[in-house]
């Protein structure tokens, strides 16, 4: 009985979730796409986002393509197949962590940041305020940011494809002896552009994913200090989950070749 | 307009959850008029300007502007906003934007005013609210709670609106500053033509402001008349409330 009711509750939480989110979306987009366009705000968020990501992504990036190496170095030797390293380290950083290690980290830090700094404005009544003075809350804060999220991620996760693929060939030349020419020609070798083109693509939809994790979260907060740390959390935890699903759900449909 | 009536409230619910907050809530403002509305704390006076704003929907009821019946698309189509300031209790400055920005906002996103000009403004309607003109490009969180309520003032007041909605003034104001925004207030309704809705707990104020008082209680407006007879209204609520008596009929749950 009481599993019975506990089913049913959580199904029917998910079910107003969705609703909820899908309303949110509508109203963002229908508001979003008419006049006025707010372009500097939008360029601020390209700022905050993309530009003040970038010592995160990089570090994150650098370390994860030396690992990557150093993992896949042990793991071909047994079969005595060192040469694959470089092509391994490249493939992997563009197909899968470059765009999944950005998402994650943006996952913390700009869904975070945007649940937290909306969800303010919720309980200070600033959104109440924006209303009053004639600006529609979805045009002028959620708009703007979900375009510079959905525009910076990508690049961002172009920028991190090279510092990772860097990271391997540091470790692959300064520690397991790679000779350098022969490591940047097996990457060259290897890498199509398919492969950038499917992590970016999926950099796109974890941007999405980041931004709007954020802001619905920051959104619909109640209650005060509370509610804040509240719906920061849940955009966090709900961001990277959907960014691992929706990883492997588009791994799986559409860029397996 | 049949009876001059700028706003009208007809039967307006509130609740939320299980917890009633305006029950058949019925009110009248005057195009012209100054009303004060009082009441105790908590009894739902910000919720009542919130439902009027469309920052909150009432559960049932009626409201009217100018005899048009006001929802969600009646105030875009009406661009009801351009015509109303509003003054939050807490203040809600933008803190992302300084002093200035805030008192242009409106302008600038309501009226289509280029920055140059509506920065002017501001710096008159900061000058209006007792400001000195060095804190414009400060932020709104380095000035003390009463700057920020004045800004707030300026931001509210700085469209000359037609209706202007003042959620506690003069609180947080040393009594000098209180009878500055007091007169400000005056003057917006006798020389603008504005309609002042007020709501306060400082008493004096609501005197020298008001032409007309209106008290919620439970829900509901229990008296609605005019200043001068509000010592003569013979309702032992109001009377009560006026003179800050803890016995009468109004109880607190204080020990609840
Ligand atoms: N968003 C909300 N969710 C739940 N309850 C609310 C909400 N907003 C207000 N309330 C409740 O409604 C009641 C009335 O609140 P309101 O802010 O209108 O009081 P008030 O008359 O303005 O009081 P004060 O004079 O102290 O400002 C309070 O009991 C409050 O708890
Ligand atoms: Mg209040």
């Amino acid at each position: 009985m009481f599993l019975v009711s506990f089913i049913g509750k959580i199904t029917l939480n998910m079910l107003s979730e969705t609703g909820r989110s899908a309303i949110f979306l509508f109203n963002t987009l229908s508001n979003g796409f008419t006049r006025p366009f707010y372009f500097k705000a939008v360029f601020i968020q390209i700022i905050r986002i993309g530009y003040n990501s970038l010592p995160v992504i990089g570090l994150t990036a650098f370390f994860t393509g030396g690992a990557l190496a150093l993992q896949i170095y042990v793991g071909s030797s047994r079969f005595n197949a060192e040469s694959m390293v470089a092509s391994i380290v490249a493939l992997g950083i563009t197909r899968e962590l470059g765009p999944v290690i950005a998402g994650l980290m943006l996952a913390g830090r700009v869904s975070a940041s945007i649940a937290a700094e909306i969800a303010t404005m919720r309980v200070t009544e600033q959104i109440d305020a924006l209303i009053t003075l004639s600006t529609n809350p979805f045009k002028y804060l959620i708009f703007p940011r979900l375009i510079a999220a959905i525009i910076t991620l990508p690049i961002l996760v172009f920028i991190a494809d090279i510092i990772g693929i860097m990271g391997g060939y540091v470790v692959g030349t300064m520690s397991l002896g790679f000779v350098s020419e022969s490591y940047i020609q097996n990457t060259v070798n290897i890498i199509e552009n398919k492969d950038f083109i499917s992590g970016i693509v999926k950099a796109a939809i974890f941007g999405f994913i980041v931004a709007f994790m954020g802001c619905y979260n920051g959104y619909h907060s109640t209650g005060g200090a509370q509610g804040v740390g509240q719906a920061t959390t849940r955009a966090v935890v709900s961001a990277s989950i959907f960014i691992l699903a929706a990883n492997y759900l588009l791994t799986s449909l559409v860029f397996t070749q | 307009m049949t009876k001059n009536n700028i706003i009208e409230l007809i039967d307006i619910h509130k609740s939320f959850g299980s917890k009633i907050i305006l029950n058949n809530l019925n009110l009248k403002i005057k195009k012209g008029s100054s009303t004060v509305v009082v009441g105790g704390s908590g009894t739902g006076k910000s919720v009542m300007l919130k439902c009027i704003l469309g920052l909150t929907n009432p559960d049932s009821g009626t409201l009217l502007y100018k005899d048009q019946e006001l929802n969600e698309k009646s105030r875009i189509n009406s661009k009801f906003y351009t015509k109303i300031g509003m003054l939050f209790q807490g203040s809600a400055l933008f803190d992302s934007l300084t002093v200035w920005e805030n008192v242009c906002f409106g302008l600038v996103q309501g009226h289509g005013m280029q920055i140059p000009e509506a920065k002017e403004i501001s710096m008159k309607n900061l000058k209006k609210v007792g400001l000195d003109m060095n804190i414009a490009n400060l932020s709104p969180s380095e000035l003390s709670g009463g700057m920020q309520k004045r800004v707030a003032l300026a931001r509210a007041i700085a469209a000359s609106p037609e209706i202007i909605f003042f959620d506690e003034p003069t609180t947080g104001l040393d009594p000098i500053m209180a009878d500055v925004i007091n007169n400000l207030i005056i003057e917006l309704v006798s020389d603008l033509g504005a309609t002042a809705i007020t709501i306060t707990h400082d008493m004096a104020s609501a005197r020298k402001i008001s032409d007309t008082i209106a008290m919620l209680y439970n829900g509901s407006i229990i008296w609605q008349g005019g200043t001068n007879s509000i010592d003569t209204s013979g309702n032992d609520y109001v009377d009560q409330f006026i003179n800050g008596r803890a016995d009468g009929p109004i109880k607190l749950n204080i020990y609840e």
